[in-house]
């Protein structure tokens, strides 16, 4: 099945997604990588406020390459960066935040699919596929904590038809990327014992 | 005569070629790669990463927002004079880079984290000299990005363990899964010391593709049969090649560095004289 959904989500715009079923995306979405995974954690830590709001938005693991002329910031590669490192910080932001959508690539761990059910999905972007990223990105809306630099930082961006994009952990917890991994270790003992 | 000047332009302009135009060898691997997957899905991945390609070709963008580390290798015929500083050269051309392409600023500081914002940085750009015979230059730009360097493993084994080579190169790229961005490259170096065996398998990683030995198709044949396919959802083609490069080594050691690229396997070079 193939979506079009449209940001902010809600749970309903999820709850029928299935793993495999591809989406596009269009709205606001926003970037964060480790540092701004540690930074809201430490917000909520010493309840603080954030300066962005995470109920029923769309986190984009992404550390983009921007430029800016004229005063203002453009785009110019946005692809997805490696899930896997935001594994432990995700499981705890889903327990403070109805994050409704987490985009990356590579996939996520076991504990992660367990904190997504009933609650959020995990869409795989193409690895490296930055160029057409940066197509579906049509404006900078703000960037949030720049002094964690370029890469780091947290930027809000308005989308148009963002994808294609895999449902790779669904609202049952099921992982493509679990799925495939319990295969790739079976071949594996198959071959070395 | 090589000048300052050149250098500086071409480093600027390498890193430019390299982040835009993937090399011919890669793309017509992927689009083989592409034929000879099954799945709908493996297919679509495929066809997003040349559809990407194309547009970053046609448009001079980055194919990639991780622009990588600058790494230049550098190999110098012995005839060749130099009477200025080639390092500062090759820094200031990353600099240009940087602004121009533009490169995204990922060299920080190992433990403050601190980013400088230039890319440059103690030991960034990474050159790497080697000397040759004859009376030219030639310079390689790669950028190397994080997510498939990080998947990188090195272990030193006991003699006795020659056996267990395969296996931990094959054991490296199922711990990878899809982290990496596959299809991958794998680099492999045995033998050399613990270091050599490291630049061995990074020079395996930017060899053309080409006329594979036969160990190096019994590993990739071992590698594609593990099912990891591109982007880590299942497929025949997880790794494009296995390039392998050997030293001899310390009779007490076995030294063996297994070092991961991803798709956008970036490299460009120019020779001057």
């Amino acid at each position: 099945m193939e979506y079009r959904l449209r940001t902010p989500l809600s749970y309903d715009d999820i709850s029928s997604l299935k793993t495999g079923d591809i989406v596009y995306l269009s709205g606001v979405i926003y970037t964060a990588r480790d540092k701004a995974h540690q930074r809201i954690l430490s917000f909520k830590e010493e309840n603080k406020e954030l300066p962005f709001p995470l109920d029923g938005q769309v986190i984009y693991h992404c550390g983009p390459l921007a430029k800016k002329r004229d005063g203002s910031w453009h785009i110019v590669a946005a692809g997805p960066t490696t899930s896997a490192r935001m594994n432990s910080s995700t499981v705890k932001l889903l327990e403070n935040y109805d994050v409704r959508a987490i985009i990356g690539k590579g996939g996520m761990s076991g504990e992660v699919s367990e904190a997504m059910k009933g609650k959020c999905v995990y869409l795989a972007y193409t690895g490296g596929a930055a160029a057409i990223a940066a197509e579906a990105i049509k404006s900078v809306r703000e960037v949030y904590w720049e002094d964690l630099g370029m890469p780091e930082a947290v930027w809000v961006l308005e989308v148009e038809n963002f994808g294609p994009m895999i449902t790779g952990i669904d609202t049952e917890g099921n992982s493509i990327f679990l799925e495939v991994e319990r295969e790739v270790e079976r071949r594996f003992s198959e071959m070395f014992g | 005569m090589v000048s300052y000047e050149s250098v500086v332009d071409t480093v600027a302009e390498l890193f430019m070629k390299a982040e835009t135009e993937l090399p011919e060898d890669i793309i017509s691997a992927l689009e083989d790669a592409y034929e000879n997957e099954d799945s709908d899905m493996a297919k679509s991945q495929l066809h997003t990463i040349l559809e990407n390609i194309e547009i970053a070709r046609k448009r001079k963008l980055p194919m990639c927002q991780d622009t990588g580390i600058p790494i230049v290798f550098l190999e110098i015929g012995r005839d060749v004079k130099l009477d200025f500083d080639i390092k500062k050269a090759i820094v200031e051309g990353v600099k240009i880079a940087t602004r121009e392409v533009p490169l995204r600023p990922n060299a920080v500081h190992p433990l403050t984290r601190e980013n400088p914002g230039t890319n440059i940085g103690d030991g960034i750009p990474d050159i790497v000299c080697e000397l040759m015979e004859g009376d030219a230059i030639k310079i390689t730009a790669v950028p190397k990005g994080a997510g498939s360097e990080n998947m990188s493993r090195l272990r030193m084994f006991n003699p006795s363990q020659v056996d267990e080579v395969k296996r931990f190169i094959v054991e490296t790229v199922r711990l990878a899964g899809g982290k990496p961005c596959p299809p991958i490259i794998v680099g492999v170096g045995i033998g050399g010391s613990f270091d050599k065996s490291a630049r061995l398998a990074k020079k395996a990683v930017f060899r053309e593709l080409g006329k594979p030995s036969e160990y190096e198709e019994e590993l990739l044949k071992a590698v594609n049969s593990l099912g990891i396919g591109p982007m880590g959802l299942g497929g025949k083609t997880t790794a494009l090649a296995v390039n392998v490069e050997m030293a001899y080594c310390h009779t007490a050691s076995l030294p063996v560095a297994v070092n991961i690229q991803c798709w956008a396997s970036r490299r460009a070079s120019a020779i001057l004289r």
